[in-house]
């Protein structure tokens, strides 16, 4: 609620002219001058963001943010990591009080232009789910008729809930807490029939945050399209360009093959694309104004795209998500980075 | 006679810059004028810093389809509906939890007032923890307290606890039959219509005698009996045409009768305790108020204890009650917007819905601010109008 406060007043004061105006290479001289970037991340979904018991952020959008810092300061560790609830972030955002979101917001026209935002590529391509008890013996969505749903607000999630009881001609009683914890909670606890989220996000709670995951099962429909992005404000295409070919660049990568620990050999590489990328022939790091080494640092320091993803979500996590979508178009899925020439 | 004229010394007027009255007033226009020049530039900032962050401005997306369903409301909504019925259902949520709360916290407030002067020890004792303990834990912890309760308290919806026939108690609420609607209920409003004008011209009709005569007449008890008594003799009149809309568990959930949500009973009672213990304390400071030497003259003319307390001490106590009883009304209202944190979908939790799918949070924010500001005054109006009411007449 506070926390809700100080955005909306922040949101007023950027809007009286305290905050920062979006002009061009505003944000992106702004962070290279801190030598920090502040991230918007989630308060805590295992996987994509999550802290420790010291505080210490990690998962798959944590590591987005520190490949990006990697790139730009030749050290991962430069980042601020503020946490939000999905009412909190776009105000904090077109405040000023984060450079970017990496917390799983969905990719929405309305998003792109009426609220003032530009998307950087999709580093998830999620659906929405359902997840119900097992012991009510549901099947499929469509038998979800007069079910009392959890949800968060101010998400896409909800608009989809509506849609597709509207489509299907179905009832539902929303359930809308604005704490994710709160939310997960009153699932937990049987005040809802279903929770809806994100599929990857509700495999991610069903493991994290039930008491024993095999009570819950994720019901097959994914009734929306759901392609996760990186967020930044209009207006700043350098800052957009920097972050948009960092993450480019983990993707390509993986597909070429360079991971972190094979990076200081591919310096050696005689293949004109990895020189070029490396910057052992120079020009990327000039053309997008910053150091030659950033591919270098951000694949050495943090990894490539699948090495980003098996560690936080998928084979090497307690997730164990399937690549799926997710998987390089070389390997039947939808990553695919532009040549980076 | 024309030398006195003459001799009357007017005093010589000072300079403008010295004339304090002169003073005064261009201080007043330039204040104004600051005022007024903050607050345009204001908003003419925020509109260029908006317009120059490609952000939408104006008040337009309030027509626009909301397509977000709300958990509970009073009137028809569906999420094919604007965003402005969604802010409709928002307010008419704030103001039914509102109106409730005000009106249980009185009651709540006003019995553990008395309480606190009882004789008997154990009562006085028990309204005394009551008062300490709710009065002194935040409200917002006690709203969740209450939610836990609720929801973790009761069964799920297949094992539901049967109360009464058609009443049934689970974690999603409490469901209760309601009657199906039927021509009689509307004479039977006319009738309850009828029976507070006759109540109203009873009253008037015993005042007068008893100041004419000094016989009383017991109005309340023919009040009563006007104001219920009529409706029920309509309704026996017609038949007595009773068909409830029994609930009924069908599959997840239950169909028929209505039902109240474990937000909205969480979020009433935490309100209703909470606001209580002030209501609590004002009244009991309210009656202390007035001196013991008047329950004594009372006492010398032969009142029994109920009329003491309606005819003498009450009147003069209210007048202390009244102006401290609005400021608990308007923190009970504004108290409401806490809603959001257990998820009943008031005002504010529709709002900031709203805010977050069109990303327009000022427009937001100015609706919220002028919805309470009005209620607020609102408040506030009726209650001086009513404690003018009551204030003491002198003559």
């Amino acid at each position: 609620m506070i926390k809700k406060l100080l955005g909306a007043a922040l949101a007023l004061a950027v809007a009286v002219g305290l905050g920062p105006p979006a002009e061009a290479g505003q944000t992106f001289d702004k962070v290279k001058q801190a030598g920090t970037i502040s991230c918007g991340v989630q308060t805590g979904v295992a996987g994509f963001a999550q802290p420790d018991s010291q505080g210490h952020y990690s998962g798959f959008n944590v590591d987005i943010c520190r490949a990006i810092s990697a790139a730009l300061f030749g050290n991962p560790d430069k980042v601020k990591f503020v946490p939000l609830t999905t009412q909190q972030r776009f105000t904090a955002l077109q405040s000023g009080e984060v450079d970017l979101l990496s917390n799983n917001t969905t990719w929405s026209l309305q998003r792109d232009t009426e609220l003032g935002f530009d998307f950087a590529p999709v580093v998830f391509y999620d659906g929405q789910g359902f997840m119900v008890a097992k012991k009510l013996n549901v099947k499929s969505a469509k038998e979800l008729n007069g079910a009392t749903i959890c949800v968060q607000p101010g998400t896409t999630t909800e608009l989809n809930l509506a849609d597709y009881f509207r489509a299907n001609k179905m009832e539902y009683k929303p359930v809308v807490i604005e704490k994710i914890d709160e939310t997960v909670g009153a699932f937990f606890s049987g005040r809802c029939d279903a929770f809806t989220t994100d599929s990857s996000a509700l495999a991610s709670i069903r493991i994290g945050r039930a008491s024993s995951p095999d009570d819950y099962v994720i019901l097959p429909e994914r009734i929306s399209k759901e392609p996760l992005a990186p967020v930044v404000r209009h207006g700043d295409n350098q800052w957009k360009d920097a972050v948009t070919w960092i993450i480019f660049a983990l993707m390509e990568a993986e597909e070429r093959g360079i991971t972190q620990k094979n990076v200081d050999d591919m310096l050696k590489s005689d293949d004109p694309n990895i020189k070029r990328m490396l910057g052992v022939t120079p020009g990327m790091g000039k053309a997008l104004g910053v150091d030659e080494k950033w591919a270098y640092n951000a694949i050495k320091m943090v990894g490539n795209y699948g090495e980003i993803f098996d560690r936080n979500l998928g084979l090497g996590s307690p997730l164990k998500l399937e690549r799926g979508y997710n998987n390089l178009w070389t390997k039947g899925g939808l990553i695919y980075a532009p040549p980076i020439r | 006679m024309a030398g006195a004229t003459a001799g009357i010394v007017r005093p010589k007027r000072p300079p403008p810059w010295n004339d304090p009255r002169v003073r005064g007033i261009i201080f007043q226009v330039l204040f104004v004028a600051a005022v007024l020049g903050i607050g345009a530039f204001l908003v003419h900032n925020t509109l260029v810093n908006l317009h120059r962050q490609n952000i939408a401005t104006g008040f337009g997306f309030l027509g626009r389809e909301a397509a977000f369903g709300i958990g509970e409301s009073l009137i028809e909504y569906a999420p094919s509906d604007t965003y402005a019925r969604a802010f409709l259902v928002g307010l008419t949520n704030t103001l039914y939890v509102a109106a409730l709360g005000i009106v249980l916290a009185t009651i709540v407030g006003t019995v553990m007032g008395l309480a606190r002067l009882s004789g008997n020890w154990l009562v006085r004792k028990l309204a005394q923890v009551y008062v300490e303990t709710f009065r002194n834990i935040p409200l917002a912890l006690q709203l969740f307290f209450w939610w836990g309760l609720l929801r973790q308290g009761a069964p799920a919806p297949r094992q539901a606890w049967h109360l009464l026939p058609g009443v049934l108690v689970s974690n999603r609420g409490i469901v209760f039959p309601v009657p199906q609607p039927s021509p009689v209920y509307g004479w039977m409003g006319l009738a309850l219509l009828i029976g507070v004008a006759a109540t109203w011209a009873v009253r008037r009709w015993a005042t007068q005698r008893q100041a004419r005569t000094g016989a009383p007449f017991p109005t309340g008890w023919a009040g009563v009996a006007l104001i219920a008594g009529l409706p029920l003799a309509v309704f026996a009149a017609a038949g007595a045409p009773l068909h409830l809309d029994m609930p009924e568990l069908h599959g997840f959930n239950f169909s028929g009768g209505t039902s109240l949500s474990p937000e909205f009973g969480a979020l009433l009672i935490g309100l209703v305790v909470y606001t209580g213990t002030f209501i609590a304390e004002i009244v009991r400071a309210g009656i202390l108020a007035v001196s013991w030497g008047q329950s004594e003259a009372a006492m010398a003319l032969g009142l029994s204890q109920g009329q003491r307390m309606r005819l003498i001490v009450l009147p003069q106590a209210l007048r202390v009650i009244i102006p401290p009883m609005t400021s608990q009304y308007l923190n009970l209202t504004k108290n409401s917007s806490l809603a959001v944190i257990i998820g009943y979908p008031d005002l504010v939790s529709v709002a900031n819905t709203t805010m977050n799918q069109t990303g327009q949070a000022i427009e937001g924010i100015t609706l919220i601010m002028a919805v309470y500001l009005t209620i607020s005054l609102t408040i506030s109006a009726s209650m001086n109008l009513y404690n003018r009411a009551v204030a003491l007449v002198e003559r």
